[in-house]
């Protein structure tokens, strides 16, 4: 599981030591500051294998019914639906499951579960579906060709395939036909130190069940529960190693 | 015509016409803030590779500083028509297509890229 991931743990605690004695603020050299040894990055840095973005899924917090996640999606993103479902887009899905047996009912999310070990990526015959240094799996619309190799490879159903002309994209998320598209973690907030929208959605509608941070930072509150709570990641017979993890399936 | 003849003596002298005279430059609306990002003649002759360059370094590396940003062309370039509102940058006579219809080039950037400034939604909300 990438909750214990310990590839970086030496080096983390050498700083986690070194801020410690120095106070809270490091000064390494003029202009590099460590503020935070969570992953917060410079909007001029390229994204770092030092960080593994993830998300916690708490099902115990998630309510059936409520799909403010969904919504905060759609309109960051401008996915408009159509009237024709089955061709609209879908970057993130509520769903809820029963227990047949035991009769228990939960609603989680699902998204893009940005696998370390990603089919989409391996499918892709362009690399246009890739993994960022930091984990976030995407596709670079700018050599996607629309072949859906990805769709079909995927487990998780994550990604849709953009049908139809646009218009009305926002800014930051440029989108358009004749290309396949998912959940980006919100990579345009995330490289400017902000949470993704379905995260802060949920927050503000005061269910708490979305946890984003950064898997490899042991000190960080995603790693510390991970480390507290029984989880899971879906279909982890796959071995695809999700960055996005459950707790109470 | 008549300012071909006028030009005679000098096209005589040089061999060549004066290229607003062979064919009409595209004309394209005035852009907002006092300069590009680049010199206008360097614009002229490497604006895609600048802006190749930056959309993969945002796309691949996630780098999302830098002048050469597809949404800062737009904020620049766009114009609004009479009633005010935006034209995308795209559309006929406007700034991409004016010299892009004139030198049979097409492009599909703004199939998925909002060709028109986004202002009044604060980003990310
Ligand atoms: C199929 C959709 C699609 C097409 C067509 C497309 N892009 Fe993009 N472009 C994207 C996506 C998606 C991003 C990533 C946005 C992000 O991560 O914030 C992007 C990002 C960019 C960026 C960085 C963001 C910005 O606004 O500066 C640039 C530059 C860029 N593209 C240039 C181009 C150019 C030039 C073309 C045309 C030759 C083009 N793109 C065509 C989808 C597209
Ligand atoms: C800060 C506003 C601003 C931004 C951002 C901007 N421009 Fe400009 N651009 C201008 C202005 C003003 C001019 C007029 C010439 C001058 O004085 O620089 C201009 C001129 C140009 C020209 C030359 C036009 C001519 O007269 O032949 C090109 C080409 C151009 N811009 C392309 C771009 C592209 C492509 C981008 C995005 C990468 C961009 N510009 C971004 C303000 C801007
Ligand atoms: C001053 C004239 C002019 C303006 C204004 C202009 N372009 Fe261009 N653009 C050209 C020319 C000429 C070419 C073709 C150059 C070549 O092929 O060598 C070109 C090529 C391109 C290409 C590469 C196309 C390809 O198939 O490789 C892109 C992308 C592009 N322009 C984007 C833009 C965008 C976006 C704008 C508006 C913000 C814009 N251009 C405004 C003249 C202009």
């Amino acid at each position: 599981m990438a909750a214990g991931d310990t590839s970086t743990l030496p080096r983390r605690e050498l700083l986690g030591r070194a801020s410690a004695l120095a106070g809270l603020v490091v000064s390494f050299a003029p202009g590099m500051r460590l503020i935070d040894l969570a992953a917060a990055k410079p909007d001029g840095e390229a994204a770092s294998a030092e960080v593994r973005w993830g998300m916690l899924v708490d099902t115990t917090r998630c309510v059936s019914g409520c799909d403010a996640c969904v919504n905060a999606c759609a309109t960051e993103h401008g996915l408009e639906m159509t009237d024709r479902p089955e061709i609209d887009a879908q970057w993130i899905r509520k769903v809820d499951l029963i227990d047949e047996d035991s009769g228990k009912e939960i609603s989680l999310p699902v998204m893009c579960q940005h696998c370390e070990d990603a089919p989409c990526v391996a499918v892709c015959p362009t690399g246009a579906s890739f993994r960022r240094e930091d984990g976030i799996v995407l596709v670079n619309q700018h050599t996607c060709i629309g072949c859906r190799y990805c769709m079909m490879a995927c487990p998780y159903k994550a990604r849709s395939f953009i049908h139809i002309n646009l218009t009305g994209q926002r800014t930051h998320s440029p989108r358009g036909k004749g290309t396949v598209e998912s959940c980006t973690f919100c990579v345009h907030r995330v490289d400017r130190d902000r949470e993704p929208a379905c995260v802060e959605a949920c927050t503000a509608a005061g269910h708490q069940a979305l946890l984003f941070g950064d898997l490899s930072d042991n000190e960080g509150e995603l790693a510390q529960r991970l480390g507290e709570v029984q989880t899971q990641q879906l279909r982890s017979d796959l071995g695809t190693n999700p960055g996005v993890h459950y707790h109470g399936l | 015509m008549g300012s071909v003849w006028r030009l005679l003596p000098l096209i005589m002298l040089t061999g060549v016409l004066p290229w607003s005279v062979i064919a009409d430059e595209p004309i394209f609306p005035r852009a907002r803030g006092e300069r590009c990002v680049e010199p206008v003649g360097v614009m002229r002759r490497a604006h895609f590779e600048f802006l190749n360059h930056q959309g993969q370094q945002t796309v691949e590396r996630g780098i999302r500083i830098g002048r050469h940003s597809l949404a800062g062309c737009v904020g620049c370039h766009a114009a609004r028509d009479q009633n005010a509102d935006w034209v995308p940058v795209s559309a006929p006579g406007q700034f991409c297509d004016s010299c892009h219809s004139y030198a049979a080039v097409r492009i599909d950037c703004f199939s998925c890229h909002r060709a028109v400034p986004e202002a009044d939604r604060a980003m990310g909300n």
